[in-house]
């Protein structure tokens, strides 16, 4: 249905999908893991309570989860040219990505490790773990279904943030389903690329599913 | 048995929480000390106070006033480095067991050891032979999920004993099993008091399990202390209002019957198992009201209490209690407990 160039342009997109999506995660979670992490160490009830810390990143994290993430691409455009050297392109991309999706993921991180049974939590301390010990024996081990399943959410949600910079010159699928479907009204390319889309974010959800059930050993 | 040499001293402890709608005293004042090498149970009602003053032993919650010395240390005055250090000394256990979801049996057990920076080869070896001592070792690779509430608390056992603490306190261990695996967790824990020479230190509600395994009880009514002594005597003789109302948990249905003479009967295991009561109505063919009666077949032996309403006629009442004492048993007269 579609010539040469066309299906080599999409399958293109395919890759430059993948990459923004699986590099923006991977950065995203550099920076939220441990956010999201502090934000529970810090908490009141949480193992090393310290009020400003936790207001301070919380007041951050809800700030930058405010901002629509179409404007956040915008905002920090003058940013992305100063770490890439340019605003488009799938490596550009990826800074508002990052930006946009670290703050998410300190959520998603967060709400993981509340699950965490208090109990289980005073009995590693009643034999003398320390505070890190905790985080890296107790905290991290024990919520890693639930960290998983959240990756998956936290990946797919990227993914769709990442069709999104097709506006604003981002590249991927996003940007080819803007340029032919929306501009050009070729239906059928938009189509294709939306297909493709819901295909990946399917097998990601899916392998994620896998991995929590996998590695769970409450059945 | 106790040494006589205390391990844990409280002195003039006290703990106030802050709370959105001001400060709560949940203890006041506590004054304790437990032998070494004794199985002390701090008994009281839910709310007494008595899950934070086991916290307090092992400073999980700091006390706001007074402290606890433990082996002779201070804890108020030591680091935090060394408190992490004394607590793998002071091992715990938990009403919901507490155990890591994610690892099984054996890794579990490693987990102190780890924090103690024991080399995997030697945790692992040394988690066997605890798993063999709370005869769990075919479990080793097997998933907490996978085990019933008393093998939980089995590996919560072999887990507290990983770093030959000296102390085991044991936090309403036993408030979430059934009465034949509560039996069998206590005689556990019995064993390891004898064998090891391990202190161990029971919080609960429940009188009869201070009464099968403690020597010495503190009773914990509203924030204070309101008697110490040795279980025989407080189950015998308890002095205080709250000894007495944990001693007759159900005591307010004796009200109307505390006019007449009644006497309590304790069996506290030194007769065996016979129908005595039965058998004293047979002897002296009168009846006798029983009025509150619990009583356990233990290993052939009769632990536990009746409370009968002797006939009005006092020379046959003497002569009743007479021939209690004569069967082995504890007797006494009850006027107007409750």
């Amino acid at each position: 249905m579609f010539d040469q160039a066309t299906w080599e342009m999409i399958g293109k997109g395919f890759l430059d999908s993948l990459y923004m999506t699986l590099v923006s995660s991977a950065l995203a979670y550099l920076l939220g893991l441990p956010l999201g992490i502090i934000l529970v160490v810090s908490d009141k009830d949480g193992i090393k309570p310290c009020a400003w810390l936790n207001s301070v990143l919380g007041v951050i994290i809800n700030l930058l989860r405010s901002v629509p993430f179409l404007i956040l691409c915008i905002t920090v455009i003058p940013v992305t040219r100063f770490i890439t050297g340019t605003s488009l392109g799938p490596t550009a991309t990826i800074v508002p990505l990052v930006i946009g999706a670290a703050p998410f993921i300190a959520r998603m991180v967060e709400s993981s490790l509340k699950e965490v049974d208090k109990g289980v939590i005073e009995a590693a301390q009643s034999m003398g773990a320390t505070p890190f010990e905790i985080i890296w024996k107790v905290l991290l081990p024990e919520s890693r279904p639930s960290l998983i399943l959240g990756a998956a959410i936290s990946v797919t949600t990227i993914l769709g943030y990442s069709a999104m910079t097709g506006f604003v010159g981002g590249g991927g699928l996003g940007d080819i389903a803007i340029r032919y479907g929306y501009y050009r009204y070729q239906t059928d390319i938009m189509l294709v690329t939306v297909a493709l889309l819901v295909i990946i974010v399917q097998v990601l959800q899916e392998i994620g599913l896998r991995l929590a059930k996998l590695g769970d050993k409450r059945k | 048995m106790g040494t006589g040499t205390p391990l844990i001293q409280i002195r003039g402890l006290s703990k106030v929480f802050e709370t959105e709608s001001g400060e709560v005293n949940v203890l006041e004042d506590i004054n304790l000390d437990i032998m070494e090498g004794e199985i002390f149970g701090i008994i009281g009602m839910s709310g007494a106070g008595k899950s934070t003053l086991v916290r307090c032993l092992n400073f999980l919650e700091k006390p706001t006033e007074g402290t606890v010395y433990f082996d002779s240390q201070d804890l108020s005055a030591l680091s935090q480095k060394d408190l992490y250090k004394i607590r793998q000394s002071m091992a715990m256990i938990f009403q919901q067991f507490n155990l890591l979801m994610q690892r099984n049996v054996l890794k579990n057990v490693c987990f102190p050891l780890e924090i103690a920076g024991v080399r995997k080869k030697e945790a692992e070896k040394r988690a066997y032979e605890l798993l063999e001592l709370v005869g769990l070792a075919d479990k080793a690779k097997a998933y907490p999920s996978q085990l019933s509430g008393g093998q939980k608390q089995r590996v919560a056992i072999a887990r507290a004993l990983a770093n030959d603490p000296k102390v085991i306190l044991c936090d309403e261990a036993t408030s979430a099993l059934d009465p034949a695996t509560t039996k069998g967790i206590l005689a556990l824990l019995k064993d390891i008091n004898k064998r090891l020479g391990i202190t161990i230190v029971i919080i609960t509600h429940e009188m009869s399990v201070v009464e099968e395994i403690c020597q010495r009880v503190a009773i914990i009514d509203s924030r204070h202390i309101a008697e110490v002594g040795y279980v025989q005597d407080i189950f015998t003789k308890p002095v205080t209002e709250a000894a007495r109302r944990l001693v007759f948990p159900e005591g307010e249905r004796v009200d109307h019957f505390t006019s007449s003479r009644c006497c309590r009967i304790v069996f506290n295991g030194s007769s065996s198992f016979e129908p005595v009561i039965a058998n004293m109505v047979l002897e002296f063919r009168q009846t006798v009201n029983i009025i509150f009666a619990d009583t356990r077949n233990i290993d052939g032996k009769a632990f536990g209490q009746i409370v009968i309403q002797l006939p009005e006629d006092r020379l046959t009442g003497e002569k009743m209690m007479a021939y209690l004492r004569s069967r082995g048993l504890t007797v006494e007269e009850v006027k107007g407990y409750v």
